[in-house]
C-alpha cells in the first residue's frame, strides 16, 4: 500500500524509513559520553535516586565505577540488586523514578542520565558474557515459577543463586513476558529481551518450559503437590473491553496484541497499519501503540483519553515523545460508538467529558473522528484459572510484604499481585524479594527443629 | 578603563600578561602569534650555550591529571631547554623585537655554572635588543642532572654567584627564576637579592611523577618502557606558587624585591591573586598550551573589568595589597568565631556536607529533620572548619558567618570576646605560660 492509501495496509514506507523509525531510541553511550555523563554525579549521601529505585540499586556507586573506568564492577553493583538491570535501563520510566529524584534537577533542571549510564555498564558486561554469580551447592529443593516475565526471571535467578532448582512454566512461545512482548520495539532492539533471558538463565539450574499455561496445562494444586515452593508471576493476560457498539468491527484491535505482533515481526513492513488511527487510553500502552502506528506510516494518529493530561498514566516524557512523533493527544473525550462501513471501521463517535460533582460524566456534546483502525489501550486485567482457593484482592492476587499468598508455600509478584505497579523494575524487586522469602522458608525447613526451652 | 600598562624592573609591556619561558615561546612563529593575540610579553624559551644544541626525547614529553570532564588540571613535562641552534634563536629574537617594540621580550638563559659561559652568552643576547634576561635556575629534570637548572637553584651560594656575574657582564635587568623544589623559598630569593638581582620569578615546575601506566608499570609519560620525573605545572600548582610568592613578598629581607608570578595562572582571577600577593606581573604557560593564545583576551578584559568595578585605576593599586594580610598562624585571632550556614533555598540536598562532617569531622550537620531529608548546621557542634563549604557543589549555598562580639557561641557556651587574642598569649601555650611566669 502506498503512503496515503485508505484502510489498513502494510508497506506504507520505504525500507530505509522502517529501519530508521525502529532503530534504538537512545543509542548506547560510547565510553567518552559515559565518562562525561558520569562526571555529573555528585555521589550524594543516602542518595535520593537510590531511594526512588524500586530495586534500590546503589546508583552513586555504579556511576562512580563507570567514571573510574570499571564498567564491569559497575554492572555487578547493578545486577546485585536487579539482574534485569539491562532491560530496566531501557524501559524504566527513569523520568519518574531515579532521574526525577536526582538533585541535579534542583541544581540545573537536568538530571544525571542514570538510565543510559546503567545501560552502558550492563551492556558491556552482557556483551562480554561476564557472569558475576555462581550457584551455591545444590539444596535438592525445586521451586516452580509460573511465568517467565521480569518477576519470574528475577525470582528464578535469586533462587538459583541460593542453590535451588527452578522450573519456569511459561504459556507463550518465548520467555521474557512483557519484556519480550510488551515493550515498544525501539526501546529494546536487537532481540535484547531474549538475550537477557539467556544471560539470566546462564547461572544454571533454571529450566524454562514453554507452552505451559496455568489452568489449561496444569493447576496450582499440581504445583504445590509437586514442588517445594511456587512463585506466581504470570502478569495480566486479559484486556479491558469498551462495551460499546461497533467494538467487533474489523479494524478494532487490542493495543497489547499490536505491540506484541510488531515486536515479533522480523520485517516491520509486513505489519499493516491504518491511514488514520485512533488509540483509546492514557497509559504507556496507549503511547507505545500510538507512536509505533506513526512510525509504521499512519498519516494521522490520535490518542483519545477520557480525562485530563494530569490524569494520564503515561509520563510527561512519554507524552512529549508521542507528540514529537506527530501523535495528537486529545483529552476529555470518551468513546461512544465505533462507526463502520462494509464491516470495517470508518470512524469513532466520541463524547466530551467533564468532572461534575467529583464524577466523570459525558457532557452530551459529541463529535466524530475518522479512523480506519482503532486500538484499545484501556487497561489489562487479571485473567487466570486453576488457582483454587487463592485469595484475591481487587481482582488480583493478595500477598503480604514478603510476597506470600494465602496458600502456604505459594508466593506471587509482578503485575498479577495487588501491589503490581505495571513496571518492569517493580516486578523484578518483587520477584527477587519473594525468592529471598522462599529461600528463608526452605532453609528453615532444612534445619532440624530445635526446642527453645 | 583601568590602566593595565606594566612596568616591571623597567621592562614595559601593555599588560602584565607574559608568556613564560616554555614551548610556546621557542620560536618566532609562536611568539608572533602570541603578540598578535595580545600577550604583553614573552620570556623566550631558555637558551643554552653555543654549540650542538640539547636533544629531546623522541617519545612523549607530557603527562597530565584531569578533573571532571577531562579538564586539564596539572601538566608534567620532561622537555629540556631549546633544542634549536643558539644563533637561530638570537636572530629570531632580534627580528621579533624589531617587529613588536612595545612588547616585552626577555631571554631565558641556562648555561653551565662557570663564569666564562655566562660572560660569553650575555653580549650575544644583549645584541638582540632583548629587554632583559631570566636566569633559569628552576628546571627540575634533565638539565639538573648536568649541574644546571634546579641544581643551581637549590644552592643559594651558586645563585648569588651567577647573579653577580650576570649583573657584572650585562646592562640588562636580571630576573632570577626560582625552583620550588626546595624547603624554604626565602633562602634562594635572599641569595638572588644578595647577588644583585633586579627581580625573582617563580615558581618553576615541581618535581613530579604525574601518573603510572598500570598496564606496563611505568611512570607516565613512558618513553620506551621507562619514565623519568618531570616538571609539574598548571592549575594544580597555583596554591603552592601563591604561597611561595607571598613568602618572599612578606620576608623582611626581600621585601620590595620585584616578583614575576608564575604557576597555574589560567584566568584573570588567578592573575589578580598573584598581583595582590605581591607579584609585579605574571607569566603563563599551561593555560596557553591547553587553550591557545586567545585566552589572554579573557585575562585582559577580566582583569580590566574587575578593576573598573572595584575602582582600581592601575596595577599599582592592586599589587601587594594582600601582603599585609598574610600572617603566621600564631597571630590569627582566636576570638574570631564563625559558623557554617546553609541557604536552604540554594541547597539541592545532595547530602555531601552531612556525610563529610559526619564521617570525617564534627557531626555538626543533620540529614533528616522530622523524617524529611534536610541538611542544617547544628551550631552547638560546628567548629567553623569550612569543610562543608568546600565539598558543597553549589557555590555560596553554604557560607561561613562570623559571630558578632557579644553573641553566644553555642558550642562553647561562651559569648564572643571582642578583643583580639592569639596563640602567643593563649593560656594553653606553654611558651606563653613561661613568659607570664
Amino acid at each position: 500500500m502506498d503512503r496515503l492509501g485508505n484502510g489498513i495496509g502494510a508497506g506504507r514506507l520505504t525500507p530505509a524509513e522502517y529501519e530508521s523509525n525502529f532503530a534504538d531510541l537512545h543509542p548506547r553511550f560510547d565510553r567518552h559520553e559515559a565518562l562525561v555523563a558520569s562526571d555529573r554525579c555528585y555521589f550524594c549521601y543516602d542518595a535520593p535516586c537510590m531511594t526512588a529505585c524500586p530495586t534500590s540499586i546503589d546508583i552513586p556507586m555504579f556511576i562512580r565505577q563507570i567514571s573510574t573506568g570499571n564498567p564491569l564492577g559497575s554492572a555487578k553493583t547493578i545486577f546485585d540488586q536487579n539482574i534485569l538491570g539491562g532491560m530496566c535501563a531501557r524501559v524504566c520510566p527513569t523520568e519518574t523514578l531515579c532521574e526525577e529524584a536526582c538533585v541535579r534537577n534542583t541544581a540545573e533542571d537536568k538530571p544525571v542520565e542514570i538510565g543510559r549510564l546503567q545501560r552502558y555498564a550492563t551492556d558491556i558486561a552482557m556483551e562480554t558474557g561476564k557472569q558475576f554469580y555462581a550457584r551455591k551447592a545444590p539444596t535438592g529443593k525445586t521451586v516452580a515459577i509460573v511465568g517467565a516475565g521480569p518477576a519470574g526471571l528475577a525470582a528464578a535467578h535469586r533462587l538459583a543463586m541460593h542453590g535451588h532448582s527452578v522450573v519456569i512454566l511459561e504459556a507463550r512461545e518465548k520467555a521474557g513476558g512483557l519484556n519480550e512482548y510488551g515493550i515498544a520495539t525501539y526501546k529494546a532492539v536487537d532481540d535484547f529481551a531474549s538475550r537477557e533471558v539467556d544471560y539470566v538463565t546462564a547461572i544454571g539450574g533454571i529450566e524454562i518450559r514453554n507452552g505451559q499455561m496455568l489452568g489449561r496445562d496444569f493447576s496450582l494444586a499440581d504445583l504445590t503437590s509437586k514442588y517445594d515452593a511456587v512463585f506466581l508471576g504470570m502478569g495480566l493476560a486479559g484486556v479491558n473491553g469498551l462495551g460499546i457498539e461497533g467494538e467487533s468491527l474489523s479494524g478494532v484491535e487490542d493495543a497489547v496484541d499490536f505491540i506484541a505482533t510488531l515486536r515479533q515481526a522480523k520485517d516491520k513492513a509486513e505489519i499493516p497499519i491504518g491511514r488514520r488511527v485512533v488509540v483509546l487510553g492514557g497509559g504507556m500502552t496507549a503511547i507505545d501503540a500510538a507512536i509505533q502506528s506513526k512510525l509504521l506510516g499512519a498519516e494521522e494518529v490520535t490518542i483519545c483519553y477520557r480525562r485530563g493530561k494530569e490524569n494520564m498514566n503515561a509520563s510527561t516524557y512519554e507524552q512529549d515523545l508521542a507528540t514529537a512523533n506527530g501523535v495528537i493527544i486529545r483529552h476529555w473525550l470518551a468513546p461512544k460508538t465505533i462507526l463502520g462501513k462494509d464491516g470495517k471501521v470508518a470512524g469513532i463517535e466520541v463524547e466530551y467529558t467533564a468532572i461534575r460533582d467529583g464524577k466523570l460524566v459525558g457532557t452530551g456534546e459529541t463529535g466524530v473522528i475518522a479512523a480506519d483502525q482503532i486500538f484499545k489501550a484501556i487497561g489489562q486485567t487479571f485473567a487466570a484459572s486453576g488457582l483454587g482457593a487463592l485469595t484475591m484482592d481487587k481482582g488480583k492476587i493478595a500477598v503480604d510484604a514478603e510476597g506470600r499468598t494465602s496458600i502456604e508455600g505459594v508466593w506471587a509478584g509482578g503485575d498479577c499481585i495487588g501491589l503490581g505497579e505495571d513496571l518492569t523494575v517493580s516486578a523484578v524487586a518483587q520477584g527477587r524479594d519473594a525468592a529471598e522469602s522462599i529461600n528463608r522458608m526452605l532453609a528453615a525447613g532444612a534445619q532440624p527443629a530445635v526446642a527453645v526451652a | 578603563m583601568a590602566d593595565l600598562r606594566n612596568n616591571f624592573v623597567g621592562i614595559k609591556s601593555p599588560n602584565p600578561f607574559w608568556l613564560a619561558s616554555a614551548p610556546p615561546t621557542d620560536k618566532a612563529y609562536n611568539v608572533e602569534r602570541a603578540f598578535k593575540a595580545g600577550w604583553g610579553g614573552v620570556v623566550w624559551k631558555t637558551l643554552g650555550e653555543e654549540g650542538p644544541p640539547v636533544v629531546n626525547v623522541n617519545g612523549p614529553r607530557y603527562g597530565a591529571i584531569w578533573g571532571a570532564d577531562r579538564r586539564l588540571l596539572g601538566l608534567n613535562n620532561i622537555e629540556l631547554i631549546t633544542d634549536r641552534d643558539l644563533y637561530t634563536n638570537l636572530r629570531e629574537m632580534k627580528q621579533v623585537k624589531m617587529n613588536w617594540p612595545d612588547r616585552a621580550l626577555v631571554a631565558s638563559i641556562m648555561v653551565p655554572c662557570e663564569e666564562n659561559a655566562w660572560k660569553a652568552i650575555l653580549p650575544l643576547v644583549e645584541e638582540t635588543g632583548a629587554d632583559g634576561i631570566e636566569l633559569n635556575f628552576g628546571c627540575p629534570h634533565g638539565m639538573s642532572e648536568r649541574g644546571m637548572g634546579s641544581a643551581v637553584g637549590q644552592v643559594p651560594e651558586y645563585i648569588e654567584m651567577v647573579v653577580r656575574w650576570c649583573k657584572q657582564y650585562t646592562r640588562m635587568p636580571v630576573i632570577t627564576k626560582l625552583t620550588p623544589n626546595i624547603t624554604d623559598i626565602r633562602k634562594p630569593a635572599r641569595a638572588a637579592k644578595a647577588g644583585g638581582t633586579d627581580a625573582v620569578s617563580l615558581i618553576n615546575t615541581i618535581n613530579s611523577i604525574v601518573s603510572v601506566d598500570l598496564d606496563n608499570f611505568a611512570p607516565n609519560p613512558t618513553v620506551g618502557g621507562k619514565g623519568s620525573h618531570g616538571g609539574y605545572c598548571g592549575p594544580a600548582v597555583k596554591p603552592i606558587a601563591l604561597n611561595m610568592v607571598a613568602e618572599i613578598a612578606r620576608d623582611p629581607e626581600t621585601y620590595g624585591l620585584p616578583i614575576s608570578g608564575i604557576g597555574g595562572i589560567t584566568t584573570w582571577r588567578d592573575a589578580a591573586e598573584f598581583l595582590a600577593l605581591g607579584a609585579g606581573n605574571v607569566q603563563v604557560c599551561t593555560a596557553a598550551m591547553t587553550y591557545g593564545f586567545k585566552i589572554v583576551q579573557e585575562m585582559i578584559t577580566g582583569l580590566s573589568d574587575w578593576m573598573d568595578a572595584k575602582g582600581h585605576r592601575s596595577l599599582d593599586d592592586i599589587i601587594g595589597r594582600a601582603v599585609p594580610n598574610v600572617s603566621d598562624w600564631q597571630y590569627l585571632n582566636l576570638n574570631y568565631i564563625a559558623k557554617a550556614h546553609i541557604d536552604q533555598d540554594a541547597c539541592i540536598k545532595c547530602g555531601r556536607c552531612h556525610i563529610a562532617c559526619e564521617d570525617t569531622s564534627h557531626q555538626a550537620i543533620t540529614n533528616m529533620i522530622d523524617g524529611v531529608r534536610h541538611f542544617e548546621v547544628m551550631e552547638e557542634e560546628c567548629v567553623g572548619c569550612n569543610l562543608c563549604v568546600n565539598v558543597c557543589p553549589v557555590e555560596n549555598c553554604i557560607t561561613m558567618v562570623g559571630l558578632e562580639p557579644g553573641e553566644l557561641d553555642k558550642r562553647t557556651g561562651k559569648v564572643v570576646d571582642p578583643n583580639y587574642a592569639n596563640w602567643t598569649t593563649h593560656p594553653n601555650n606553654p611558651m606563653a605560660r613561661q613568659a607570664a611566669e
